[in-house]
C-alpha cells in the first residue's frame, strides 16, 4: 500500500466517521422521544429521557390519544387529530386546484400584465403572517364566519395561494407551447384544454404540491391558534396546549407520545414519498 | 432535482415578453376570468391587508383602530420598549448564529456526500426528516432534550459528572442560544439538498484540471467549487434570514419566550401585542417592522436576480 492510498484510506474513514457522528444529532431527539414515550410514568420520573425504557409498554401512547388533558378537556389529541384532518381536506384540495388554474391562466394564455402578477404574488410569498393577521380576523368577523371550519380553510387557502400559484406556472411554463396551441386550433376553450391536456400532464407536480400542502398545513400552528376557534383546535395547538400545562406532575411520557403523534402523520408522507416531498419543500421553502 | 428547481420560485421567466396578438386577446377571455379570484384574493388580503396594518401603524389605535395620522409616535414607543428591544435584538442574534450554523453543516453534509457514494440514500434520509416536523414538535423535543431536570444535565451527572451543569434554555443570558440547536437541527437537511443538487451540476472538467495541477481536494472545494456556487449560497442565505424573521411556533413550543421575555422574537411579539394585549397600534408597529426586515433582504436578492437572468 503506497503512502497515497493510506491516506486515501485514513480518509475515507474519517468521512464516515464524521458522517456517522452528524447523523447521530439528526436522530438522537427522535430516538429520545420514541424511548421516554414508551416509558412507565414511574421510570420518567427518576431517570434522564436519554436511557431506555426498562419495561417498554404503550400506555403512555394509548393515554395521548384518547385521554390527555387541555385545561379541563381530558379527550386526547385524537380531538385534535380529527379536526386537523377536516381542516386538510378542504384546504388542500381547494388551494392545490387554484394555484393550478392559476398558474396554467398566467402560462400559456399570454395575458397582458402576466408578469406583473407573477412578481405581485412572488412578494406575497415573502409577507409575514404577522403583518396581515389583524385585517384578516377583522374581514373575518365581519363576514361572520370567524373561528369556525370554513374560516380556517379559507386562510389556508389565501396564504396557499402565492407557492402553489408560482410552482404551477413555472411547472406549465416549461411545457411546450405548441400543445395548447394544436388544442386550440381544434376548437378546445380554456377549460377544455385545462382539464383535458394540462391536467393530465401535471401529475407529479399535483403529486409535489399535494404534499408540500399537506405537511405544511397539519404543521401549521398560528393560523390555526387564531383562526380555527376552540371546537376547531388543530392538532399542533392541541399538543402544545398539553405539553406546556403546568398543574399537576408533568407526565413526559405522554407529551412525548403526544408529540409523536402530531408528527407521525407528516414523517410517514416523507417516508413515503421522499423525492417528491424535497422538490416541494425547496420550491417551497419561502412560505411561512 | 436541478439547481433552478431548487431556487425560490424567483420568477423563472417573469421576463418573457409576451407578443400579444389580436385573436389571442379575444379567446383568452376564460383565462381573465380565471385569474379574476386570485387577484380579488391578492388584492385584498395580501397588498390590502399590509397597506391596513403599516397605516395603522402611523396612528395612535390602541385598543381599537384609530385612522388620524400620528407619524412616527408608535415607533418611537416601540423602540422604548425593553421587551421589544430584546426582541429585535434576539432577531439578530438568532439569525446571525442560525445562518452561520445552518449554512456552514448544510455545506458541510453536501460536500461530505457528494464525496461518499455507499449508503448515500440513508444518510440523506437522516438528515432531512426532520424538515417534514413541525416547529411546535421541534421546540417540544429540543426544549426536553435541553432540559436541565430530565435532559442532557440529567444523563451527564447520571454518567458521573455530578455537577456538570448545561441549563443554558432557563438562563435568561442564554436562553435565546438554545433556539440555534433547534434551528440548525430542522434546517441544515434543506441546504443540504440544495447544495448537493448544486454540486452535482459542476462540470467535472473542473475537477479533472484541478487534479491534474495536483490541488487538494479540500482545497478545490474551498478555493474553486464554493466560489462557483455563490449565487446558490446566496439563495441559502436569503431562505435561513427570511425564516429567522418570521419564526414564531419554534420559540412559542421551546421557550415561550422566556425566562421572563429573554429569548422573545419579533414574530411573537406580534402575536401576543395584537391577541393578548389587544394594543393593535404597537403590534402593527412591530409587523411593520417585520416587513421592512424581509424586503430588506429580499428585494437586493430578488434585483440582482432578474437581472442576472435576463442578462
Amino acid at each position: 500500500m503506497t503512502v497515497a492510498q493510506r491516506n486515501a484510506r485514513i480518509g475515507r474513514i474519517g468521512l464516515y466517521t464524521l458522517l456517522v457522528w452528524i447523523c447521530l444529532f439528526f436522530s438522537i431527539p427522535l430516538l429520545v422521544v420514541i424511548a421516554t414515550s414508551l416509558k412507565s410514568s414511574d421510570e420518567v420520573r427518576t431517570f434522564s429521557i436519554f436511557t431506555l425504557p426498562s419495561a417498554p409498554g404503550i400506555d403512555a401512547w394509548i393515554k395521548a390519544w384518547s385521554s390527555a388533558c387541555t385545561g379541563l378537556n381530558c379527550g386526547g389529541v385524537r380531538v385534535g387529530f380529527w379536526n386537523s384532518v377536516r381542516i386538510l381536506i378542504p384546504s388542500v384540495i381547494i388551494s392545490v386546484m387554484a394555484g393550478a388554474v392559476t398558474g396554467y391562466a398566467l402560462s400559456h394564455w399570454r395575458i397582458r400584465g402576466a408578469n406583473v402578477i407573477m412578481l405581485l404574488l412572488l412578494f406575497c410569498a415573502f409577507i409575514p403572517y404577522q403583518v396581515i393577521l389583524y385585517p384578516l380576523v377583522k374581514t373575518f368577523s365581519t363576514i361572520g364566519i370567524y373561528s369556525s371550519l370554513p374560516c380556517i380553510v379559507a386562510v389556508h387557502i389565501v396564504f396557499g395561494l402565492p407557492v402553489m400559484s408560482l410552482l404551477f406556472r413555472n411547472f406549465y411554463a416549461g411545457l411546450p407551447e405548441e400543445l395548447v396551441k394544436a388544442a386550440r386550433i381544434d376548437g378546445a376553450g380554456f377549460w377544455r384544454i385545462f382539464a383535458f391536456v394540462m391536467l393530465p400532464m401535471s401529475v407529479n407536480i399535483l403529486i409535489v404540491a399535494t404534499i408540500l400542502q399537506t405537511t405544511g398545513i397539519w404543521n401549521d400552528y398560528l393560523l390555526g391558534l387564531i383562526f380555527a376557534g376552540r371546537d376547531n383546535m388543530p392538532m399542533t395547538v392541541q399538543l402544545n396546549a398539553i405539553a406546556t400545562t403546568s398543574t399537576g406532575v408533568i407526565e413526559y411520557n405522554v407529551n412525548t407520545a403526544a408529540a409523536l403523534l402530531t408528527a407521525l402523520p407528516p414523517l410517514l408522507i416523507y417516508f413515503v414519498s421522499g423525492r417528491y416531498f424535497v422538490r416541494g419543500i425547496t420550491a417551497g421553502a419561502v412560505k411561512g | 432535482m436541478t439547481i433552478s428547481g431548487s431556487r425560490l420560485p424567483a420568477a423563472e421567466g417573469v421576463s418573457t415578453a409576451p407578443r400579444i396578438g389580436r385573436a389571442y386577446r379575444v379567446r383568452s377571455l376564460a383565462a381573465k376570468l380565471a385569474l379574476v379570484p386570485t387577484l380579488l384574493v391578492m388584492l385584498s388580503c395580501y397588498y390590502g391587508s399590509v397597506t391596513w396594518t403599516v397605516y395603522i401603524s402611523m396612528t395612535r389605535s390602541f385598543l381599537l383602530p384609530v385612522y388620524k395620522f400620528a407619524g412616527t409616535a408608535q415607533y418611537e414607543r416601540l423602540f422604548a420598549t425593553p421587551r421589544w428591544q430584546v426582541a429585535y435584538g434576539n432577531m439578530f442574534v438568532f439569525g446571525a448564529l442560525d445562518i452561520i450554523g445552518t449554512l456552514g453543516l448544510g455545506i458541510l453534509l453536501a460536500i461530505l456526500l457528494d464525496r461518499a457514494v455507499r449508503f448515500e440514500g440513508v444518510f440523506r434520509t437522516i438528515m432531512l426528516y426532520p424538515l417534514s416536523i413541525s416547529f411546535i414538535v421541534t421546540g417540544l423535543t429540543w426544549q426536553w432534550v435541553l432540559s436541565p431536570t430530565i435532559g442532557f444535565q440529567h444523563l451527564v451527572r447520571d454518567l458521573g459528572w455530578t455537577d456538570f451543569v448545561f441549563d443554558w434554555i432557563t438562563q435568561p443570558d442564554r436562553a435565546i442560544y438554545t433556539l440555534v440547536f433547534a434551528g440548525i437541527w430542522h434546517q441544515s437537511g434543506l441546504i443540504m439538498a440544495i447544495m448537493l443538487a448544486g454540486l452535482r451540476g459542476v462540470d467535472r472538467e473542473i475537477w479533472r484540471a484541478a487534479r491534474i495541477e495536483g490541488i487538494p481536494t479540500w482545497r478545490t472545494y474551498v478555493s474553486i467549487i464554493l466560489p462557483m456556487l455563490r449565487p446558490l449560497i446566496v439563495t441559502c442565505v436569503v431562505l435561513i434570514a427570511i425564516a429567522v424573521v418570521k419564526s414564531y411556533d419554534l420559540v412559542v413550543a421551546m421557550t415561550n419566550g422566556g425566562p421572563g421575555f429573554s429569548s422573545d422574537l419579533p414574530g411573537k411579539f406580534v402575536v401576543d401585542f395584537e391577541f393578548e394585549r389587544a394594543n393593535i397600534g404597537q403590534a402593527s408597529a412591530a409587523a411593520t417592522v417585520m416587513l421592512g426586515s424581509v424586503l430588506a433582504i429580499v428585494s437586493p436578492y430578488l434585483y440582482f436576480e432578474l437581472a442576472r437572468k435576463n442578462r
